[in-house]
């Protein structure tokens, strides 16, 4: 096979550039549509986000993995080599996203034209502004019926200081003015700076793992030239690595003989895990290091959620499974866990909730698995103050994702909850009912600003726990849909926080056991014991569950004895009926754990316990 | 015997019974000899203690299949005049002449599903006939069959009261023979009067009234000197319905019809196990495979000795005499009742408890464990399982 011969491209001749935008604004269908331009893919009406490769991705329409791909265009004379680097379109992800604009010079801003600026057209700009990348906007979808690009051209020269006349109008979908498009990225984005006689620098904005060939790592080099056979480093694991091959992506595997300063391709040196190729990470020569490229962070989890196979012997298969998803995605972190109501299971660590959804939904999809969710929960921190403890445990400050590892408050100074500055962008006239669910979760207003006629932008601090379990949805309700929401991690804040336990007739239930701020214990006890009742069946006495903080009862519900169970008739026909029946309870009987006299079926916890599936 | 025909569907029945506008008696007739004659020489029973014409409606059948088949039963086995008939009668198709006729075909028992007194609850209920109707309906059963005539009655209806259940137990009470079946509503899936609940039309019954309802009959009925000898069937002068009996003390029993079940042992076919028989649903599909085999059986099963046993057990412990170690030891002279539930174990701490007895007569609910017995036959199924 040919291969490509990239010194044809120097560095004067090279776009880097990336598409960003708000959910469903567009990014995809433009960036399919300068793949057909640039006869990178041929032009046919199949083409519909031709770089989102997984299923989860297609269905949902969302970008989870970022992908790139190198484009030839001819303009003036002139061969340019684009690199377009699709980036994750949602918030959870904004950590790849920063990664992958460190990799361009420039970004198209993509606006949908009815719809005009939202949260994340708001952060994704921020994030490409201090990044000091050249702006291209662009106003997609005009050939909608509702669409207003010059209201959106206003927006985009009030809050984002761009003159309206460097804005484009496009309908991607049609294929409208995208070639103007391409012409402004050769005209306004500069090529990169950088220097093949420098040594090897290249920044690793994405990897995949590939069953025969090990870990493939998308990167984008800063200096000096890669080619197979060189001897690599890993700056954050130090691990070193020879190069079996390298190429660019169009967007399929195309392999070169080398890749210089300036480009962006993907290269495979015997990685075994995609651990070892994370995302942010600097490689370069062996004996010749480099300072590594700023912004580089391991994978911080936000949102944790107990994870456990529906039945036990179903263990093995959720493990082999799991195991090779998260092969694929290094940013989900896993520890095994157990509770005595579900078995052994893990506790998972996910960036956010989408990024928690679109994990389940693989498991079922690529590895028909379906697995029992358990609320997500945050990592509460601990600042201890007992000696003991802090021998314990070697340190003074303590993350607890289990709530059976609450320290109790005398042994401790403080108790920390992770924030998160969220912003919300709505029609003026949501504010009020909008500014009440905040006040409702618990958060702090930081900022509020008119960006046009009809909108605002809210600025929140919100207790993480208040928005991993439902936040979303409520506010797309209450605002009809037209409140968009994004938001950041902003550290740690003080909390008053306590471990909640419920009880049946007197005795703890640990696998219900939760970690709450004060604020809410009254709410989420008479929830918790509310669904219990509903889920446990009536027995020959009468069951009193609580909610409990310490001694103190908070929430109670009362599940009444049975004083008539019996079938009224029992005569030939009915027999069999009632065998099969009755066998099937003793069955179940068996599954039971009893918590002191009261018997509750194994599926008691699971109704409990689960995240509330959308309604 | 089953006769699967009704005139209307009451609003919360779902039994195999069908409603349709002309029976061919003849054939009906036909087939129900035919195959009880069958089944008959099947099982090689000598002696039929009793028949059961149950259904649908049986007393819309004429005296003259009811005589048709005892003739065909008497002539296959014997059938002592001793033996138990019953033919259960709808109000409205129980005039004296009709009565009498069925009399005349050999029937010596009468049940009537008079399920209320009160003409606003039977029409809720879906009933053909009126309060007055039923009341001529018992009264002329007794002048025919005195001392063999049971009532049908149901409590738990929808929107019925503690003072409403009262009155129309008084009026029972006052109205009955000596055997009562005594029925709570249930709501089954299906049914006219479940889709009414559901949709809220109707309210659902507390269970605590329940309860109550079901507590103030029996000691109502015990009062008048009724014996609470079943879960829903009370009988003085020791006017026990002997069919019944031997579903609980499971006897062998042979059912015959469309839908029938039956247990019993096909010696005839030199088998010795106790096979669990349905015989097929549809009256139509039914005659076609009487007609051409002998028999309609849709399916038979044989029992394993667990089985057995779990049945003996659910059943037994309905009735006020439980399960007698000898009834046990028929079953299973290896394992007595005692090796069973009399060591440690859920049978013990139910006896604690006070729901159950276990001594020398053997196995049974305490007045109390009576009334939620389902709520212990897991625990003992799981116990004889082990």
């Amino acid at each position: 096979q040919e291969k490509l011969d990239m010194s044809m491209y120097p560095v004067e001749s090279i776009r880097n550039f990336s598409i960003i935008a708000h959910v469903d604004h567009g990014k995809s269908t433009l960036a399919d549509r300068l793949l057909e331009i640039t006869g990178t893919i041929s032009k046919t009406d199949r083409n519909k986000q031709v770089l989102d490769k997984l299923q989860v991705e297609r269905e949902r329409g969302i970008t989870v993995k970022a992908q790139s791909a190198s484009l030839f265009y001819n303009h003036e004379g002139i061969n340019y080599l684009l690199n377009l680097i699709d980036t994750p379109g949602h918030v959870d992800f904004s950590y790849e996203v920063s990664r992958s604009l460190s990799a361009c010079q420039g970004v198209i801003l993509v606006v949908d034209a009815n719809e005009g600026i939202q949260a994340q057209t708001v952060a994704n700009f921020y994030l490409a502004f201090e990044a000091q990348l050249s702006i291209i906007p662009v106003i997609n979808k005009i050939d909608l019926k509702n669409a207003d690009p010059e209201r959106v051209e206003k927006q985009i020269e009030k809050l984002f200081d761009i003159p309206t006349d460097e804005c484009i109008r496009i309908s991607a979908k049609q294929g409208t003015n995208v070639e103007k498009v391409l012409e402004k990225v050769i005209e306004k984005i500069p090529p990169p700076q950088c220097n093949t006689a420098d040594p090897l620098k290249a920044l690793v904005f994405d990897s995949t793992f590939d069953h025969y060939r090990g870990v493939v790592a998308n990167v984008a080099l800063f200096g000096g030239e890669i080619a197979k056979g060189n001897k690599i480093v890993s700056a954050h694991t130090k691990k070193r690595y020879e190069v079996s091959e390298v190429g660019i992506l169009t967007p399929n595997e195309q392999p070169t003989h080398k890749l210089y300063a300036g480009q962006v391709g993907y290269l495979i040196a015997g990685m075994k895990e995609v651990t070892e190729a994370q995302i942010g990470d600097t490689l370069f020569l062996y004996k010749q290091p480099v300072e590594p490229l700023p912004g580089f962070k391991s994978a911080k989890p936000m949102v944790f959620a107990g994870m456990y196979p529906v039945d036990q012997t179903e263990y093995n298969n959720l493990k082999s499974a799991l195991e090779r998803l998260t092969l694929n995605d290094s940013s989900v972190t896993v520890h095994r866990d157990s509770s005595l109501a579900l078995g052994a299971g893990w506790r998972l660590g996910f960036l956010g909730l989408l990024h928690m959804e679109v994990f389940n939904q693989r498991l079922e999809q690529e590895y028909n698995m379906s697995v029992i969710l358990t609320a997500p929960t945050v990592p509460y921190k601990a600042v201890l103050s007992s000696a003991k403890l802090i021998k314990e445990y070697g340190k003074d400050e303590i993350t607890i994702i289990n709530p059976a590892q609450f320290p109790d408050k005398f042994s401790v100074s403080e108790y920390l909850e992770p924030t998160v500055l969220g912003t919300i962008v709505t029609p003026h006239e949501y504010i009020g009912k909008i500014i009440a669910l905040c006040q409702d979760r618990r958060a702090v207003q930081k900022d509020m600003l008119y960006i046009d006629e009809n909108r605002v932008m809210l600025k929140y601090l919100f207790p993480l726990n208040e928005i991993v379990l439902d936040f979303y949805d409520a506010l797309k309700s209450l605002s009809s849909g037209y409140a968009s929401f994004d938001y950041e991690d902003a550290g740690y804040q003080a909390a008053d926080l306590i471990k909640m336990d419920i009880l049946l007739n007197g005795n703890p239930v640990e696998e219900l056991s939760t970690i709450i701020h004060n604020d809410k214990a009254y709410a989420t006890g008479k929830l918790l014991c509310e669904r219990l009742k509903e889920a446990i069946p009536r027995q020959l006495f009468e069951i009193a569950i609580q909610a409990a903080i310490g001694k103190k009862i908070i929430a109670r519900e009362t599940l009444k004895a049975y004083r008539k169970n019996v079938v009224a008739k029992c005569y030939g026909g009915d027999i069999t009926r009632r065998m099969k029946l009755l066998k099937r309870q003793a069955e179940s009987k068996r599954l039971m754990r009893k918590i002191g006299n009261v018997e509750v079926p194994k599926d008691a916890f699971i109704r409990v316990l689960k995240r509330e599936t959308d309604k | 015997l089953q006769w699967p025909y009704c005139r209307k569907r009451c609003s919360y029945c779902n039994f195999n019974t069908y409603v349709v506008p002309a029976v061919d008696e003849a054939a009906v007739r036909a087939c129900l000899v035919r195959e009880a004659l069958t089944l008959l020489r099947l099982s090689q029973v000598h002696s039929v203690t009793s028949v059961f014409f149950g259904g649908g409606t049986p007393s819309l059948a004429s005296p003259r299949t009811i005589a048709a088949v005892l003739e065909a039963v008497a002539g296959a086995a014997h059938l002592p005049a001793s033996a138990e008939v019953t033919l259960e009668a709808n109000p409205s198709s129980t005039d004296t002449s009709r009565l009498t006729g069925f009399r005349g075909a050999g029937v010596n028992r009468l049940s009537i599903g008079v399920q209320s007194l009160d003409d606003a609850e039977l029409r809720l209920l879906g009933r053909e006939h009126t309060a007055a109707e039923a009341r001529k309906a018992v009264e002329a059963a007794r002048g025919l069959f005195p001392g063999r005539t049971s009532i049908d009655l149901m409590f738990g209806l929808p929107g019925q009261s503690r003072d409403s259940w009262a009155q129309g137990l008084e009026a029972a009470l006052g109205l009955c023979d000596d055997h009562v079946s005594l029925y709570q509503l249930t709501l089954e899936r299906g049914t006219a009067l479940a889709a009414q609940v559901r949709r809220g039309t109707l309210p659902l019954p507390p269970q605590d009234l329940l309860a109550d309802m079901y507590q103030t009959a029996r000691t109502a009925l015990v009062a008048a000197g009724f014996r609470h000898y079943e879960v829903s069937n009370f009988a003085r002068k020791g006017a026990l319905s002997n069919h019944n009996l031997s579903y609980w003390r499971a006897d062998q029993y042979i059912g015959v019809g469309p839908g029938a079940h039956g247990r019993f042992v096909p010696q005839g076919e030199g088998s010795c196990s106790r096979e669990a028989r349905v015989q097929t649903p549809e009256p139509v599909a039914w005659m076609q495979e009487v007609q051409r085999q002998g028999h309609g059986t849709r399916s038979w099963v044989v029992l394993s000795l667990l089985e057995q046993l779990e049945e003996l057990l659910t059943l037994g412990l309905r009735t006020d005499e439980g399960v007698t170690h000898e009834r046990w030891g028929h079953f299973s002279p290896q394992l007595s009742l005692q090796a069973v539930f009399g060591v440690p174990g859920e049978a013990r701490a139910l006896q604690e408890q006070g729901w159950l007895l276990l001594d020398s007569s053997g196995l049974r609910c305490t007045w109390a464990g009576l009334a939620v017995l389902d709520s212990l036959l897991p625990d003992l199924l799981c116990q004889l399982q082990r």
